[in-house]
């Protein structure tokens, strides 16, 4: 049987499950989002590591294009490993987390909505049900960023559906003008229909759509202004998620798929992304060099990290976008390892403020550890995974002469490792404030999952070893390079693939 | 769900809710609102319609309730736990639908009989997908709407 669709049906039946018998049976929201997650991952890595080409499945038995289509090739494989281990690692950090929260079984079911909403998008084949997924992911994150009902948390979480919602009418109407000028929705259906030909101006405005729809989830500068309100307001967990996947699921992956395997991408776009990429890197890094609160401060760092993420993909050369899509991998883990340490600080000691913090590191060894792995390794320091992956990015600007966006890159990460050595000094190091002197460490779970984040920050690096990057990266790296091909990929692929 | 019944709760002491007009209007209408909302369910797949608008519809007859009479009455019958209830109970029968295809190798596949076209029970289980997208809809839309007329947060100075 194809494992495709499941990487669907699990998480929406583990969130109706819980929806329905959740708040009878209080244990079973944590223990089913850890399985489902479990499951996730596993799919995705037979995925990953098993499959080469591109897999096809067609829902409910109809051709393409007539029906739904789901598309595994190497980016979408890439994608779900990452989004789904890190799904794993934040479940299993939640069921000792969210102890303090009420009704936990609302917040299982709306975790695992979001994490079906990234899984369908990453797997559709199909424009309009990648928006249909988006709504999905990004609507159950809006109600999570709500989640403590605090005065503070609902005004961000409003905020982020008002912006969201502005995102999403932007992405619907590019929809509606494609559909409108090639009468199909099918991805792959609409490259075909788009043809080989100049584009004209209707491609142009629907670009100009997407870019602005997209760039709002991507939290691209300057349509960043919802993150650093929304990411610190969430609980810890989910903090991790919407900075660590979600904003690149929904932003930075369907951008890339439309932009390089739909329309296609020509230079000035390339040029566009990669001005947003480095304004948002400096941007982000100086806003977040005053800020105090600690969450706060990781939320502008998502911003500028998103920065090189995009820069990698925007100057379109194999090495860039290999740089780039590692360090979309690299971010997601040292993000949410992040979120997760200030999370268990905040678990600790009930504040996010650095100055009330300091020497943390005596009563809570492991969130001190991981979190100071997790920092050098987002300020780029040798030999953990964000050196390796900035260094790409660095090198492929250098490569083909783009020396102003490599200073910039430099300099952004500079200034990174400035603000980290604020954080370190101030909540980690230096003298124990005295009624910090009964903080222990958090409980055993929560432990485990910012060790194994740790772990793959310090063996990331591993990745671009020849056996493994030629499984993982440089397939990923492979999809989006062969650009319009991708139809005939989908296209070709249908006839062998498909169970009916 | 009968006049009878919501008759009964509206006790003189809650005098919430809008004129004796309104009220006697919102009777009226309420029972052929519902009506329609049901017809365009179980018209999905033969005409225009479906579980989505459906939904909608039986909803906007319970909201139509709750502006004339107040929150109070209906909140006995149909509290936002149980709306929530019966939502995840419609959205998990459309998964069980969905799953049902996977009998035949093809997840969402149609492997309920056809039947005659044009007849109420044809088209597979495209009827049954429809019920279930109605009662998740409507009754997901209900507890948005009664979370939104319910939820308060206090003024922080107290104005």
């Amino acid at each position: 049987m194809n494992i495709i669709p499941f990487l669907i049906i699990v998480p929406l039946g583990a969130a109706f499950l819980t929806a329905v018998i959740g708040r009878k049976v209080k244990a079973l929201g944590g223990a089913v989002a850890n399985l489902a997650a479990l499951a996730l991952l596993a799919f995705s890595l037979v995925l990953a590591l098993g499959g080469s080409g591109t897999l096809v499945y067609e829902v409910g038995g109809w051709a393409i294009p007539f029906g739904i289509c789901m598309v595994v090739d190497g980016l979408s494989a890439f994608m779900l490993v990452t989004v789904n281990l890190v799904t794993l690692l934040v479940a299993v950090y939640s069921v000792n987390y969210m102890k303090r929260y009420t009704d936990r079984w609302q917040f299982y079911c709306l975790f695992m909505l979001m994490v079906a909403g990234m899984n369908g998008l990453i797997i559709s084949g199909d424009l309009f049900n990648l928006f249909v997924f988006l709504e999905i992911a990004a609507i159950a994150s809006y109600a999570l960023v709500a989640f403590g009902t605090e005065r503070e948390e609902l005004e961000a979480a409003f905020k982020y559906a008002v912006m969201g919602t502005v995102a999403s009418c932007f992405i619907l109407l590019g929809i509606i003008f494609i559909y409108s000028s090639t009468s199909t929705l099918n991805l792959a259906d609409i490259s075909l229909a788009l043809g080989d030909g100049p584009r004209g101006r209707l491609v142009g405005f629907v670009t100009i759509l997407f870019l602005v729809g997209f760039g709002i989830k991507a939290a691209l500068v300057p349509f960043h202004t919802w993150l650093p309100d929304a990411h610190p307001s969430a609980p810890a967990p989910i903090s991790a998620m919407l900075s660590g996947v979600l904003i690149k699921t929904l932003g930075v992956y369907a951008m890339a798929r439309i932009f390089f395997n739909i329309i296609g991408i020509d230079d000035t776009m390339l040029s566009i992304l990669r001005a947003m990429a480095v304004v948002s890197m400096m941007v982000g890094v100086l806003l977040a060099l005053g800020q105090w609160d600690f969450k706060r401060l990781l939320a502008y760092h998502s911003i500028s990290q998103i920065g090189y993420v995009v820069l990698g993909i925007g100057l379109g050369t194999p090495l860039g976008i290999l740089g780039g899509l590692f360090h979309l991998f690299n971010h997601s883990i040292f993000k949410s390892l992040l979120f997760l340490n200030s999370g268990a600080v905040v678990y600790e000691t009930e504040t996010r403020d650095l100055r009330e913090l300091g020497g943390l590191n005596k009563r809570m060894p492991v969130t001190g550890t991981t979190s100071f792995i997790a920092s050098m390794s987002i300020a780029g320091m040798p030999p953990f995974n964000g050196f390796w992956s900035k260094l790409l990015i660095i090198v492929a600007c250098v490569q083909v002469g783009r020396y102003g966006c490599a200073v910039w890159a430099v300099a952004a990460s500079i200034l990174t490792l400035a603000s980290f050595m604020k954080v370190q000094r101030y909540a980690f190091f230096g003298q124990l404030k005295e009624k910090w002197a009964n903080v222990r460490e958090v409980p055993f779970l929560m432990k485990t999952s910012m060790v194994a984040l740790a772990a793959i920050c310090v063996l990331g690096g591993l990745l671009l070893l020849p056996g493994l990057k030629s499984a993982f990266l440089d397939r990923a790296t492979a999809t989006l390079l062969q650009g319009r091909e991708y139809a005939g990929a989908v296209m070709g692929s249908s006839d062998q693939e498909v169970t009916k | 769900m009968n006049r009878q019944s919501y008759k009964r709760d509206v006790r003189p002491e809650q005098t919430a809710g809008m004129t004796l007009i309104v009220k006697t209007v919102a009777r009226l209408t309420v029972g052929l609102i519902l009506i329609f909302g049901t017809y365009v369910v179980f018209e999905g797949h033969l005409s225009s319609g479906g579980g989505f608008p459906g939904g909608v519809i039986i909803t906007l007859a319970f909201i139509n309730l709750v502006l004339a009479f107040g929150w109070k009455p209906l909140m006995g019958k149909l509290p936002r736990r149980r709306a929530v209830l019966i939502g995840s109970l419609g959205i998990s029968l459309f998964l069980l639908l969905s799953l049902f295809g996977l009998i035949s190798g093809v997840f969402f596949k149609n492997v309920i009989p056809r039947g005659e076209a044009f007849n109420l029970f044809s088209a597979g289980h495209i009827l049954y997908c429809n019920i279930g997208i109605c009662l998740n809809v409507g009754m997901g839309l209900f507890a948005i709407f009664l979370a939104l007329i319910l939820f308060r947060i206090e003024p922080e100075d107290g104005a």
